[in-house]
């Protein structure tokens, strides 16, 4: 079955084991496809974005347009398409994150582990390193047979070539992750002219490291050791929940076609399953699904592909091995040998039973709380001021007094202009009769930029309250009304009695 | 924070600590050294204890890569002890500290600004104010150094001299501007009651000095105090217009920088003034005091550009005359 680079005493196991490298068969079927139709749109969509830029089909970056999509951690700005998100909108990374959870939550209580089979770069990365590796050094049986073999020319030839197309892939995501952070085009030039700043450099080399070492090496010990959602996973699912699981009614006793009828009594029928292990040979993290549930299994469905062959060669019908839920493989009642009524891949439960699946408390709770977040996170975008202000008032004097008494307190505004094109804006006060701005109202900011603008307001001492008195100051787009931002402020004025 | 002054303590982490990293390591070679027993079917085994009747927990293998992650583990903080401070007195083999650290951070800084700042101290700082990116630094430097004291606006309070005006209590001239950024200035005006004769003579003298600028007055006890005037234009001259060179203000105009009411200008004649600006020759630098300079001088000196171009400076200047 699997090779071992360890003779286990069968008495007695160290408590810790040597790894044992994993040699996955490779397969083909529906969920295969599935699996790889996940690994090219992800792919396109994480190697492609960097190279989209804004306004689309804009030509050279410097005057018409810019990346579409880039995290300039520097300047603290993050551009989505048409969007620019500043440090103050924060939040809706934090909705993102929920949105992300809660997804993760619903789709899993659903259909199981279908993130972790279908769609997590773990696999997405170790599929694209298998691939290669079974191109360059073969099926399952030739990779076991060369790492066994000693070293030769040949073998060297071929780890090498494996090595190089690994690191290239590697390289090259390390280089495309980078590129969300310092535009992807500034990165091929530097390239190309070795001119890589340090920070660039380190950053390409851990993730192309990361990805050659987690998706050539680390494989399926991340999922079984490393990764916290292979823990928790298991705690999402209930008996509704649709799991890759072997039908242990219809399978059992397992044994080959040679021995049926044969060693055993009559009166005790064989089980579909012949016993081909090849569900085990295509497990990417070594178990047998027939064993029942397990944490390790990550739900790619490669078990359920190949036994589907095999029931095809042996004339069985499919869905041995199968997605079903815990509750739907009760209630399919054992049957003499093999038939167990329909032939589907899916599970054979009543039309109750499905039902049952989607109308759960937490599948509809799960949904409502994802449309009310995502419902709220566009909301929040679309209705985003353009113009962010901060008032920070000077603090080493409080107030001054001025000419006939009238009484001056000075404030800095940290003014964001939201848009990526320059902007005139005014600013305006109230809350105090006779408040007056003494300093210039007028003053540009550039796109996307910040400014600081120093105002000095003036008040008659009888204005208000001695000690503080509650203003506001605002901010407005002179080219437009709407893009206001307003700001709290105190406003200081003296306390006369018995002074000087 | 600062209880553990002993040097003893020291000692106590320079054995403690190694120790127990060698005591965690060996723990964990010596735990991989056991063996467990599988079940004779060949599963593996439990750890033998059962709760709630039946509940069991399961002893599987951990993978053996853990192990040498947490050797590499103890490996690394014994080389980091080697090399960094950490076991008492030691200072490692780096010889590093954080106070080196930010010395050479700070020398790093200065050596990559020093042609900057050379290019400004070699103009004159007329000349240096009229620069757009010398402006922008000044402007920085300013809101970075004095605007605690002098405001946000460079309008300051009161004690704190107003910068946008023309008002100077000294020759105002850059040079002047320079000199008291790099040195301070001490503001000492003597205590002239005793001077004046005392109670109501102050109180006379004080009116005399607001109807010098035209503020509101008892014509009486000005006419009174015109007489008794005659000591203080010893520093403020005979008219009141003030003595730049001892830096004696004009008490004609409307500034007043410790209060222009009857009040405030009774105590300065009662009990002097003592006011104090400290150097910051040693904090800035003459390149950073040169900029500045320039900056601070243009407030008053250079014409404010239109405030829609990029390289207005952010102070803007008052629409309204005081």
């Amino acid at each position: 079955m699997n090779a071992s680079h360890e003779t286990i005493v069968p008495e007695q196991d160290l408590l810790l084991e040597l790894r044992r490298k994993v040699y996955p068969r490779s397969v083909s079927g529906v969920f295969a496809r599935w699996r790889w139709t996940m690994v090219w749109l992800t792919q396109l969509v994480f190697y492609g974005l960097p190279w989209l830029s804004w306004p689309p089909l804009a030509g050279s970056w410097g005057e018409g347009g810019r990346q579409a999509v880039l995290f300039d951690l520097g300047a603290r700005k993050f551009y989505l398409l048409g969007i620019v998100l500043y440090p103050q909108d924060f939040v809706y990374l934090t909705l993102l994150l929920l949105i992300a959870a809660l997804s993760l939550f619903l789709f899993t209580t659903v259909a199981g582990r279908v993130w972790c089979g279908y769609a997590c770069p773990q696999t997405v990365y170790t599929e694209i390193f298998l691939w290669i590796e079974r191109r360059i050094e073969g099926e399952r049986g030739r990779r076991m047979a060369l790492d066994a073999e000693p070293w030769s020319a040949k073998k060297v030839r071929m780890k090498a070539a494996k090595q190089a197309a690994w690191i290239a892939v590697a390289l090259w995501t390390g280089i495309t992750f980078v590129g969300y952070f310092t535009p992807i085009r500034t990165l091929m030039h530097e390239l190309a002219t070795f001119t890589l700043t340090p920070w660039e450099l380190f950053w390409i080399g851990f993730y192309a490291f990361a990805t050659w070492g987690n998706a050539g090496f680390l494989r399926e010990q991340v999922c079984k050791y490393m990764c916290p959602y292979a823990r928790f996973q298991g705690v999402m699912f209930d008996r509704d929940t649709w799991v890759v699981t072997y039908d242990p009614g219809r399978g059992e006793p397992r044994g080959r076609s040679v021995k049926r009828g044969a060693a055993l009594p009559p009166s005790a029928p064989l089980g579909d399953c012949i016993d081909c292990g090849l569900c085990v040979q295509v497990c990417p993290t070594d178990i047998d699904i027939r064993d029942g549930q397990q944490y390790e299994c990550i739900g790619c469905a490669a078990c359920i592909d190949a036994c589907d062959k095999v029931m095809d060669k042996v004339g069985r019908p499919r869905g041995l091995i199968r997605y079903d839920t815990l509750r739907g493989l009760e209630m399919a009642a054992p049957t003499p040998a093999g038939r167990s009524g329909a032939g589907a891949t899916v599970a054979t439960a009543s039309v109750a039973s499905r039902w049952r699946t989607l109308l759960r408390a937490r599948v509809l709770v799960y949904s409502a709380v994802l449309l009310a977040i995502c419902g709220a996170s566009t909301l929040g975008i679309a209705t985003r001021s353009p113009v962010k202000l901060d008032v920070v008032r000077d603090r080493g004097a409080l107030l001054r007094e001025v000419k006939n008494g009238v009484i001056e307190n000075v404030y800095r505004l940290q003014v964001t202009n939201g848009v990526e094109r320059a902007r005139r804006f005014v600013i305006g006060a109230d809350g105090l009769p006779g408040l007056g701005i003494d300093s210039a109202p007028e003053f540009e900011v550039a796109g996307t930029e910040r400014r600081s603008v120093g105002v000095r307001l003036r008040a008659p001492p009888d204005a208000g309250e001695a000690g503080s008195n509650r203003i506001r100051i605002s901010v407005r787009a002179l080219d437009d009304p709407d893009a206001v931002a307003t700001s709290g402020a105190t406003f200081f004025l003296p306390d006369t009695r018995g002074s000087r | 924070m600062a209880d553990f002054l002993h040097d003893g303590w020291g000692v106590f982490i320079a054995l403690v600590v190694p120790l127990s990293i060698a005591a965690c390591g060996w723990l964990a070679w010596s735990t991989s050294r056991v063996r467990v027993a599988r079940e004779p079917d060949g599963s593996v085994g439990t750890t033998g204890h059962v709760w709630d009747g039946d509940l069991a927990e399961l002893n599987n293998p951990l993978p053996r890569w853990w192990l040498y992650l947490f050797y590499l583990t103890c490996i690394f903080a014994l080389l980091y002890l080697l090399l960094y401070p950490g076991l008492g007195r030691y200072q490692g083999l780096l010889g590093w500290s954080s106070t080196q650290q930010y010395g050479d951070e700070v020398a790093a800084m200065d050596e990559t600004v020093a042609p900057l700042f050379a290019e400004y101290l070699g103009r004159p700082i007329a000349d240096v104010a009229l620069d757009p990116e010398a402006n922008a630094m000044g402007e920085r430097l300013f809101l970075t150094y004095c605007s605690q004291c002098h405001g946000s606006t460079a309008a300051g309070g009161r004690s704190f001299p107003n910068l946008t005006d023309d008002d100077w209590l000294g020759a105002g001239t850059p040079d002047y501007i320079k000199t008291t950024i790099l040195n301070g200035r001490q503001a000492l005006m003597p205590s002239m009651a005793a001077a004046i004769g005392g109670g109501e003579s102050v109180d006379d003298v004080a009116h005399y000095v607001l109807s010098l600028s035209d503020s509101v007055h008892d014509a009486e006890a000005a006419a009174r105090g015109e007489a008794k005037f005659a000591v203080c234009a010893a520093c403020h001259g005979a008219n009141g217009e003030g003595l730049a060179a001892v830096g004696a203000p004009n008490l004609t105009d409307d500034v007043w920088l410790y209060g222009g009411s009857l009040d405030s200008v009774k105590h300065a004649i009662d009990n002097g003034l003592d006011n104090h600006m400290p150097g910051f020759g040693d904090l800035l630098g003459e390149g950073k005091a040169h900029v500045l300079a320039a900056w601070v001088w243009g407030l008053s000196n250079v014409p404010a550009e239109g405030a829609g171009q990029p390289s207005a400076p952010a102070v803007d200047r008052p629409m309204i005359a005081d």
